[in-house]
This record gives C-alpha cells, structure tokens and sequence, in this order.
C-alpha cells in the first residue's frame, strides 16, 4: 500500500505544498496538496523525482584538495568534515574575531536556522541573494508603507486588473498564483504586460506595451500623472492614510502621458486606454511592483513609483487589492518558537554596513555583495570565513572573477547544498544536503489572509551519504561550543518545541500536511488601518523621512537610460517556466525539455548582422564572450537582446549542464559594486554587449 | 465509440510543459521518449497584443487505428471504451506500430526495449482517477471528459 507523505516541493524557492506517495521505500507519485493546489504541479516539481534517481550531485562531504576551483576532492566522513570546518572556524574566532565569519543563505520560510547559527557564533553577520534580486522592491516598500514587500499579498484572483511591469509571472511560477491569475482572466479581469519583449505572460494579456529597455520609471511616471489628471485615484484614502501629496503632484507635473510615451517609445493611446481602463476598475487594480528588480538604475524609484500606484488606487486591504498577510497572532494563537530569538543578538556592527553606514538599509539579510568590499579591503573589519547555505553567489551575482578574488582573502569558504553549486565547486569544503524528499525541515508559518503551518515530512531516505541542514548545523554548534542554542537531537523534538507555544502538536499535521490557524480568511478594518504603517511618521510617505535622512531623493526627476553605443546591446535576462535558475539546468528530465539558452535578438537588428534564426552567435564583454543559437523574433526592443539566466555552468561533474549555454552573469563584468544607493540592489541590465555571427558557424565541413 | 478524450482549454493553458513531465514520471520513462506534447503557433500580434494558442497532442485512440493491425505480436489493443494500449509483455520493440501511425505517435522506450504510447493511463483511470496529465496540470486547463453517448 502507498503512503502519503506530506512535503513542499524544493525544486524553486517557492516551495509548493506537495503530497507524495511511497510505496516500499520509493517514490511512485508527486502531486500538488490537494487541498491547497487540487493536485497542480509544474514541470519542476514532477522532475524531483529525476533528480532524487540522479548520481550527478555530491555524495559524501568532499574536502579540498589542490587548489580552489580545481575540483579535486577527498571524500570524507560526516565527523571529519565537520571537523575540519569547526577547527578553521575556531581559528578565525580567536585570530580575528567572531564577526570574521559570516553566512548567507536562499532566504525563505527556514531562514530561522542559519541565522540562528551564525548568531550563535557570535557574529552579525548574515545575508542572503536579496541584492541581486529583490531588494530594491522591499526597500522601496519599506520606505512608502513602513513595511517591507513581504508586508503586502496581492488578491489577484478577485482583482479586476493586474499590471505586470516585466513581472512575467506564468513563466516565474508560483503555482498557486498562477492558478489565480488565470482565474481572474477567465473572469473577464485585464492584465497589462509591460516589458522589452513579449513573453509567456504577455501573450495572455489585454493591453501589452515593449517599451525601450530601463524606461519603466518613465512609464510609471506617465501612469501616475494621467491617473491624478483624470482623478482618478481614492481621495478619502490618500487623506487618511498618506503624507507627500501635494509634493507628488507638484512633482509630476512634467511627466505627461505624451511625454512618457514617447520616451517609452510606446503609442499615446494605449497608455491612454490604459488609464481609461483603470478608472473604470479602480480599486480593484493591483500594480505589482515587480521581484527580480536588481536590473536598471532607476529600479528602486520605478518600483516605488508602481507602489504609489497602488496607494493612489486605494487599493490596500479590499478584496481584489492589496492586503496584509495575517499573522498567527490575528488568529489568536502564538507563533511557532524561533531559534534565533533565543540568541543574545550580536552588538558587533554589520561588515557590510547595513545599519550604521547605511541606515536607510533593512538590516535583516543586509547587503550579500558589500561583504566582498570587506573581504577585499579588510574593512570595516575583516571577513575571513564565509558559509553558504543553498546559495549560489556565483550564479547569481555578476563578475565571477571578481567575486573569486575577493574569496581568495578568506581563510575558510563552505557551501552547503544539495548539489554542486558554481560556488561550491570553488569552496573548500562542500557538506551535502539531502534533497528535499529525502529530509524534513523545520516547520514554517506561511502568512496570508489565511495564516497556517506547515512542514515537510521526509518521503524517502537519502540515497547518499548526505544529511538535513537541521542536524548539519546542530552538530556544527555542538563542535564549536554553541549547542545549547539548538535544543534537539531529533526532528521531533525539533518540532515539538517549535510547536510548543502553540497550542499544536505535531498529529495535527497528518491530515492535510498543514495546520490552518482559521476557517474564514481575515481582513483589517480598512478605516482603523493606522499603526499599520510602520514609517517615522505612522502614515505612508509618499516623500520618505529616511530617504530624506539619508540625504536621498524619495521623488527622483527622470533620466533617460543610456543608449547602446552602435553595434551594442543590453544584455537582459529573464526565466523559463521548466527551469529554476542555475538549480535544475542538469535535472535530467528538465534538460531534456530546455537543454541550452539562446540570445533572443530583433529581427531588424539580426538582418543588419546577417544573423539568421538558429545562427550561432558570439555574446562579447571586456573579456569574456559566450556563443549560443540566436532567436531571431520581431518581439524584442532593437536595443535589447535577452537570454534566459541560469546557464553555462562550468561544474564538469555535472555532465549535462557543462558549459551549456551561456552565463549572462559572468558577462556582467564590473556591475559587482554596481549598487543602485537607494534600493540597494544591484544594476544587472547595465551590460552592453557585442553580438556577432559566430565564426563557429559550419561553412564546409572536412572531417578527415 | 470511444468513451473518453483528453480536452485543452486553450484560453487557460500557459505552455509550462508541466503535463508532459507528469506524464513521464508517471510512466518511469527515461529520457527519449514523450507521449504528449504541447506546442505553439508563431507569435501574431491581436489587437496590437502578440499572441499564440497552445495545442497539445497525445494519441488520438483512433477508432480504427492503423497501430493495431499491424503489430505482428497482437501487444497493440483497442478496448471496448476506445483506450488503444501495448501490452508490454507482447511487445517485441519493432516499432511497426509506429511506422503505421500517421503521426508516429508510438515511440521507442530506451529503458524496456519495447514500444511505449499514451494509453489515456488507463490503470488511474480504471480505478476512478484522472490521467496523470490532467491530475496535475499547472492551470487545470486539461480536462479528461468522458463522452456520453446521444
Ligand atoms: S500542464 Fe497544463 S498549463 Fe501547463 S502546458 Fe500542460 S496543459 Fe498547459
Ligand atoms: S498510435 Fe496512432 S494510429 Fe494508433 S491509435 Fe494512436 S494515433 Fe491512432
Ligand atoms: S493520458 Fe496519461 S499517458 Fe496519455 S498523455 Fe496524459 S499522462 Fe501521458
């Protein structure tokens, strides 16, 4: 008889709830939680049965052998790995401190447990990839509402219009929102697309604009001027809950629809109908302001701007809106207990300078790229030892090489992770994670208008020598003196006194895999709302007091993007619905579906360099060139060329993702500090690059 | 009469290639072989939108087939609610079957040796489930319908 195993997918780091079934020690079937996806999974979350039959990852804690990055390893025992590290750990304590180590980790619902562990040895600092991602979209939350991005979910299934600024949502892949989007269509809501080349979401929109690359800012700009020309927006709501108006509206005074559109290079009218259209559905429109927005100069104002569209719509805790996500606590019940809240807090002052330097910073994760200043100028202080946890620098963040000089300072470099990250392959010592159907995590709390808990059973045992991050860092604490912070020896004790305060016991979760704290969802009082707003002044600041301290323009004047040099492009970057990121390029079913990127280039642009479709061509940097197969397609901006992130890996032991494809991060070069001094993400899409037929193209073959 | 058919929802469908993985982990394929599919047209602007329709294609369980004749082991079979499936243990792998089928739908599994097609999974269906496919489609824009008969 089959068992059900309740689990969240790990495929991407959306964590799907999934139900698994086993049957004699395998794995015969995967399925979204029927109760919370009826069943829906994507094409990831099926292959991680591929990659649980798949040998290609490490299988047994690998030391370093030679020199970094020369891939020659000693496979080594659980005991001595751990040994190891917690000696270099303990030499870096007592030479330079505790603050010279520092973690980052893949951020998420279980970030509780490394950041406990770096706090439990003492230092400050811990990080994530947020700088290359989202930060700019949280901080430029942060700095209206008071509250982070996290501080708001969309109601897209009731919304009547969604707006997507290069947001490609259906290809991003959020199961369950996507089943929200296509919702809403079905009930005759409109999607605006905006983006410099169409895409899988665009294709399902009602009004789609390509605009000429890093011109969002003017778009939004444009929205917001037509939306307060033709009144169109909540007065009651921008009284009550705001402050700045008056300075918004003197402020975009220039900024016309017909100038917007021309710098967007978009036509007037659509951006007309656009704003027709939403002052018919208004408040039920939501602007998302954006994810992965580590990409144009202006990405931090553009997102903040999409962000005051939503205020200017009224839209903040209504049905088809924007809406706080309900806590435990709203339900009347106390959270789960957290590792790190037991730790006396490090008072040691953060080496990437997030609170003291930067104060307009969220000191959470911090800023993952200024500890590679600090790692290269040994200021503020030293950073001598760093540990990654399922996360991939070198996948994620731009200039490979330069990332890899400023490593070289460091005295210990560890990546824990379930299998060979770029990173990983250049650290000195890799501790595998069992993948995600071979371990449980600790329990998480997801928020929502119905808040509920829930975990991840394990289904079926490692197939390798490789362990869960809950014991991985309790035995590492144990060895470094610090296992007091981790009271468990078992995942049920773990979960257990996680549980504790709650009222739940661990049973609970055995019907559906989750604990749902409420049967009806929660809404707010939307006319008692305050205290909601956590800024200096309480309200939301269209003009924001820590902006101002920190001497920077909330409203920033518009300037047009640089155009590319003749015979350059911008190098942008986006994502495939079958991949997620680097992670699943050597999945082999998932391979087998999209087993290398292409350049996707315009049609006109291509004929003027006689690249026809399928041509190999050659993508250049200052030194460094990649060739893929080129797409040649009239829906692209003619400033633009795209590639889909993730590719062109270089870990040989990965056989079939070996340098497939190619990397647009390691292109990227000199954008490591290219840090946007508001939003504090980097600026990805500033790479231009050469595009020429490669010579590799066949013209004749000899092949003896 | 065949009783059932695998129906696309067009409208819904976001072309993640989802079904075509849950239907290869379902049947423990290995790389190769793909028994349905999801395709595209090119793009063609609508209304100044660029747009596309996806189709998705699996075996049509003809009802007369050209598979069934021809396989010289008799594994090809149409059931009475219309289900064209091998029986593995007949099969000898000649892919006959395939030759025969205007589309080549029948496909050669690597992994057995022998021929391999959709079969509308017929041992979920004959136990009141869904296909595979349909179960766990993204969107739920595939829909197993059973046809009655007027
Ligand atoms: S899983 Fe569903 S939505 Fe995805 S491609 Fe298949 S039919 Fe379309
Ligand atoms: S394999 Fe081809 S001939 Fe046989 S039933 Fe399917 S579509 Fe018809
Ligand atoms: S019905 Fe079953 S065998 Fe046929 S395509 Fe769908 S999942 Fe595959």
């Amino acid at each position: 008889m089959a068992k059900t195993v309740w689990s969240m997918c790990g495929m991407c780091s959306v964590r799907c709830p999934i139900r698994v079934e086993v049957e004699d020690g395998k794995i015969k079937w995967i399925e979204g939680n029927p109760h919370l996806l009826g069943g829906a999974l994507c094409a990831k979350g099926s292959a991680a049965i591929a990659l649980h039959k798949d040998s290609e990852r490490p299988q047994q804690p690998l030391i370093r052998r030679g020199g970094r990055g020369a891939g020659k390893w000693d496979p080594v025992s659980w005991e001595t790995a751990l040994d190891y590290v917690a000696e270099k750990i303990n030499n870096i304590r007592e030479k330079y401190g505790a603050r010279a180590m520092m973690l980052s980790c893949r951020g998420g619902p279980w970030a509780d447990l490394p950041k406990a562990f770096i706090h439990a040895l003492g230092s400050p600092n811990f990080t994530n990839h947020d700088s290359a991602c989202g930060r700019n979209v949280h901080h430029a939350c942060k700095t209206l509402y008071g509250v982070g991005r996290k501080g708001f979910i969309y109601d897209i299934k009731n919304t009547k219009h969604l707006v997507l600024f290069g947001r490609n949502i259906l290809a991003s892949l959020r199961v369950a929102e996507v089943q929200q989007v296509m919702d809403m269509l079905d009930k005759g809501g409109r999607l605006t697309y905006v983006d410099v080349r169409q895409s899988l979401t665009g294709i399902k929109s009602t009004n789609f604009m390509q605009v000429r690359p890093g011109t969002d800012y003017a778009l939004a700009l444009g929205m917001i001027h037509g939306i307060i020309k033709a009144e169109a927006y909540d007065k009651e709501f921008i009284e009550k809950y705001t402050t700045g108006f008056d300075e918004l509206v003197s402020f975009i005074e220039p900024y016309d629809v017909n100038w917007a559109a021309k710098e967007c290079g978009i036509k007037v009218g659509r951006l007309k109908r656009f704003i027709k259209e939403v002052t018919e559905d208004r408040p039920k429109v939501v602007f998302h302001p954006g994810w992965m927005l580590s990409r144009y100069r202006d990405s931090f104002y553009a997102s903040r701007a999409l962000s005051i569209l939503n205020v200017l719509m009224g839209n903040i805790e209504i049905e088809g809106g924007q809406q706080f996500p309900k806590t435990p606590g709203d339900c009347g019940i106390k959270g789960l207990r957290t590792l790190d809240s037991q730790i006396p807090k490090p008072e040691e002052k953060r080496a990437d300078g997030v609170g003291w330097k930067y104060k307009h910073f969220d000191k959470g994760p911090g800023l993952f790229h200024l500890f590679y200043e600090a790692m290269a100028t040994g200021e503020p202080y030293p950073i001598k030892g760093i540990i990654c946890y399922r996360h991939d620098p070198f996948n994620c963040f731009p200039d490979v090489t330069a990332q890899k000089e400023a490593l070289d300072n460091c005295e210990l470099i560890v990546s824990i992770d379930t299998h060979y990250s770029e990173f990983g392959w250049y650290s000195d010592v890799i501790l595998p994670e069992s993948m995600f159907l071979e371990r449980e995590t600790p329990i998480a709390t997801q928020k929502g208008p119905k808040p509920r808990f829930i975990l991840r059973q394990r289904a079926v045992e490692p197939r390798f020598d490789t362990k869960p991050s809950w014991e991985i860092f309790k035995r590492l604490a144990d060895k470094l003196g610090a296992g007091e912070y981790f009271p468990y020896n078992t995942i049920e004790e773990y979960w257990n006194w996680q549980l504790e305060p709650t009222g739940y016991s661990i049973e609970d979760f055995n019907e559906k895999g989750f604990v749902s704290l409420t049967d009806k969802p929660i809404m707010y009082d939307r006319d008692n709302l305050d205290g909601k707003f956590k800024t200096p002044s309480s309200k939301i600041e269209f003009v924001s007091q820590v902006l101002k301290e920190a001497g920077l323009p909330s409203l920033k004047p518009y300037e047009s993007p640089q155009k590319p040099a003749k015979g350059k492009f911008r190098l942008v970057f986006g994502r495939s619905p079958v991949h997620a990121h680097g992670h699943t390029i050597n999945n082999p079913l998932l391979h087998e579906l999209f087993p290398e990127n292409s350049l996707w280039i315009n049609t006109r642009s291509a004929a003027k360099l006689g690249i026809k479709e399928g041509d190999l061509v050659d993508v250049i940097a200052e030194t460094r060139k990649g060739t893929v197969k080129a797409h040649v397609t009239d829906f692209i901006h003619p400033e633009a060329v795209y590639t889909v992130h993730g590719f062109g890996r270089q870990v040989p032991l990965q056989s079939r993702a070996y340098h497939a494809g190619m990397s647009d991060q390691k292109l990227q070069e000199g954008l490591l500090q290219d840090m946007d001094p508001a939003g504090g993400g980097l600026c990805l899409c500033e790479k231009f690059v050469i595009v020429r037929r490669s010579s590799r193209n066949p013209k004749r073959r000899v092949e003896l | 009469m065949n009783k059932y058919m695998l129906y696309l929802n067009s409208k819904r469908c976001i072309g993640c290639h989802g079904c075509e993985v849950h239907c290869k982990t379902n049947k423990e394929l290995p790389v190769g072989p793909f028994l349905c599919e999801i395709s595209h047209d090119p793009l063609t602007a609508v209304k100044g939108v660029p747009k596309t329709e996806f189709h998705f294609r699996s075996c049509y369980h003809c009802e007369d087939p050209y598979c069934v004749p021809i396989c010289p082991t008799g594994a090809m079979i149409k059931r009475e609610d219309g289900i064209v499936y091998i029986d593995t243990d007949a099969c000898i792998g000649c892919m006959a079957c395939a030759g025969a089928c205007p589309w080549h739908i029948p496909q050669f599994n690597p992994a057995t040796g022998k021929a391999v097609k959709c079969d509308y999974c017929m041992d979920r269906v004959d136990k009141g489930l869904k296909p595979a496919c349909v179960s766990k489609c993204t969107t739920h824009a595939l829909k197993f319908v059973t046809l009655q008969e007027v």
